[in-house]
């Protein structure tokens, strides 16, 4: 997303900005410059400040805070006085619930990666097509990703009740998939899978609709001319579309990453985390030592290795991943613009 | 299925590039085999997606015992208590009035502060311009639910708790690093020679932003207030934190709430579902140009 922003358009920018023929020019003030950037900043400082304010007052410092307080043995009242170093990090490493919350976030990215957004992309190409009623299932397939994820999260936990919800019905008497029958939420060997299908549900429509856009600024006599030098559909595929995608891959594997990081509503409605953790997540864990056992300097250290993991999971990104586009942007994303 | 109704004239030559990946001139599918496939491909996804919400609103027309006893088929008398029980109850109304005044306080602030900075960095060369820029466009990495505790912290601090405004400036504020940028696009597409025309007619920079850029920057304007109106209305996080009187909880606080309270009274608890989903998918059905629209521009653009 925001990754892409400033290639080098910067000098182009400013250079035009001074070729604009001032109105300083016309007024034959042209030796008045200095104080026409005073002026500049004054009135662009009154553009930005109301952004800068609330940017820095709701995001800036409570990422500070949390920094601070991450250091202290703190309950959450009065100011913090226990200070403790690092013992809250060094405690979180050992926990086995936190290094747990760090394998199952990873094993829900790699589920993403692996299923979700390959099922996305699949059904991207598919409404890529003329079919007769297309428009329908696009709007169709987005509108989970309209609702809330509480919302969602109690239609599922009701649809995989144990005994009584749809899916056991659903299921009852066909072979190999009867036995999840009961299980679902309930049972930790199922719980995070069945917190992986809820996800697809709400989120793959809206990866299909990045696709979709991608695919849409894909010139169509790419692969005509492809189709002339003898590619079946799926090099087409492989070797036109997937590459010339690139970008809007890459950008939706990012956000993936970036929710699974913060997911909290879903597990929390239908699991609270449970059953034994089983499908615990940082941000619950962090909700739990902070809201409900009141360690709020210990949950402030989550909130910090949430932002960490987050910070460095996209700086690398930028840096290893997105950095391409930007060269190839010019032929890829720029077509889309 | 597939050859005999092939009309001869729709088998030309074009049919080698209407492929699986071709965005061109397919087929009309529905003669081809592969078209059988992709229609049993798109039904199969179809019914993923709508199954558990037609469940829900079947559902809400049950009895529990109903509901137990006889979980797929249409109810045996379709019966609205069960909806018409939570329409005339002052609560689940109070939740959604709630959740729209700060859904529209979120986008209003928003949006206005995010127009205004956007246009400082879309439109002026300044010292600092691109350190400020990256600053908020940082904000996108960061996950909401990585500064909801010290948010706490710090709105009770301020004395916010219980009160609309400790909802709506965080999630503004959270809201900006999109919104500057999206509209920053916008407002750069704007021609430079409009605002000298502007300023030639006596217009401030001010009265350009208002009177000129703003009108014309509508449609950009509409994306990013539904984004900022669905992203609050959906918001649970925050608010759960935030109001601890009832009087205050938004949709999904309450939807929560309900499952809670009514937990083994299914078919009531789906049809607080159904209704509590109607805003959104009305509210999806009127914009969805702008939402679909925003939600892309502001993934591909940044």
């Amino acid at each position: 997303m925001t990754l892409s922003v400033e290639t080098g358009d910067r000098p182009v920018d400013s250079a035009r900005a001074r070729n604009r023929p001032g109105r300083g020019r016309y007024r034959g003030r042209e030796s008045a410059r200095p104080a026409r950037r005073i002026r500049d900043w004054a009135s662009v400082t009154w553009f930005l400040v109301p952004a800068l304010l609330l940017f820095a007052l709701f995001v800036l410092v409570p990422i500070a805070v949390a920094l601070y307080t991450s250091l202290f043995r703190w309950g959450g009242f009065g100011p913090p006085e226990d200070f403790v170093g690092l013992g809250n990090y060094t405690r979180l490493f050992d926990d086995p619930v936190f290094r747990g919350d760090l394998w199952r976030g990873l094993f829900l990215v790699v589920l993403s990666i692996a299923v979700q957004l390959p099922f996305a992309l699949g059904t991207a190409v598919l409404l890529n097509q003329r079919l007769p009623g297309r428009a329908v299932y696009r709007t169709l397939f987005f509108a989970p990703y309209v609702l809330s994820e509480v919302v969602t999260g109690v239609l599922f936990g009701m649809i995989f009740l144990p005994g009584d919800g749809l899916a056991d019905h659903l299921l009852d008497g066909v072979p190999v998939l009867d036995g999840l029958a009961g299980r679902w939420f309930s049972d930790p060997s199922t719980a995070l899978p069945t917190v992986f299908l809820v996800m697809t549900w709400k989120y793959f429509g809206f990866h299909m609709m990045l696709y979709l856009a991608g695919l849409q600024s894909i010139p169509s006599e790419v692969l005509e001319a492809a189709a002339i030098d003898g590619a079946g559909p799926w090099r087409r595929f492989r070797h036109v579309t997937l590459p010339l995608l690139g970008p809007t891959l890459r950008i939706s594997v990012f956000l993936s990453v970036i929710g699974s990081i913060q997911l909290f509503d879903l597990v929390w409605v239908t699991t609270s985390g449970g059953p034994t953790h089983s499908s615990e997540t940082m941000a619950v864990t962090m909700f739990q030592f902070g809201f409900k056992r009141y360690q709020v300097g210990y949950a402030g250290a989550i909130s910090v290795v949430m932002f960490a993991v987050s910070l460095v999971f996209s700086l690398l990104y930028q840096r290893f991943a997105l950095r391409r586009d930007l060269r190839g942007a010019v032929t890829s994303m720029g077509a889309g613009r | 299925m597939s050859g005999g109704r092939a009309l001869p004239g729709r088998t030309s030559p074009r049919r080698a590039p209407s492929g699986r990946a071709s965005a061109g001139p397919a087929l009309a599918g529905r003669t081809t085999a592969g078209g059988v496939l992709r229609h049993a491909a798109v039904w199969a996804i179809g019914a993923f997606v709508a199954v558990p919400l037609l469940y829900a609103v079947i559902s809400g027309f049950k009895t529990t015992g109903d509901l137990t006893a006889n979980p797929f088929g249409l109810p045996s008398d379709w019966r609205p208590s069960n909806y018409s029980g939570i329409l005339s109850s002052g609560a689940f109304w109070r939740q959604i009035g709630n959740s729209a005044m700060i859904a529209v306080g979120t986008a209003l602030l928003t949006v206005a502060a995010s127009a205004l900075a956007a246009f400082a960095f879309a439109r002026y060369a300044f010292r600092g311009r691109e350190v400020f820029f990256t600053l908020f466009a940082m904000g996108l990495m960061f996950p909401f639910a990585v500064a909801v505790l010290p948010l706490f912290v710090l709105l009770r601090t301020f004395g916010l708790l219980d009160n609309p405004l400790g909802v709506v400036l965080p999630q503004a504020a959270f809201g900006l690093p999109m919104t500057i940028i999206i509209l920053r696009g916008f407002f750069r597409t704007i021609p430079a020679e409009l605002e000298e025309a502007a300023v030639m007619d006596g217009c401030g920079r001010f009265g350009f932003f208002w009177r000129i850029l703003l009108p014309m920057a509508r449609p950009a304007l509409g994306t990013v207030s539904v984004l900022a109106i669905v992203t609050s209305w959906n918001n649970f996080f925050l608010p759960l934190l935030v109001f601890t009187d009832p009087k205050w909880q938004t949709i999904p606080v309450g939807v929560q709430q309900f499952q809670g309270q009514y937990s083994t009274d299914y078919a009531l608890v789906l049809a607080y579902v159904v209704l509590a989903m109607v805003p959104a998918l009305a509210f999806y059905a009127v914009a969805e140009r702008q939402l679909i629209g925003g939600l892309t521009a502001g993934a591909t653009k940044g």
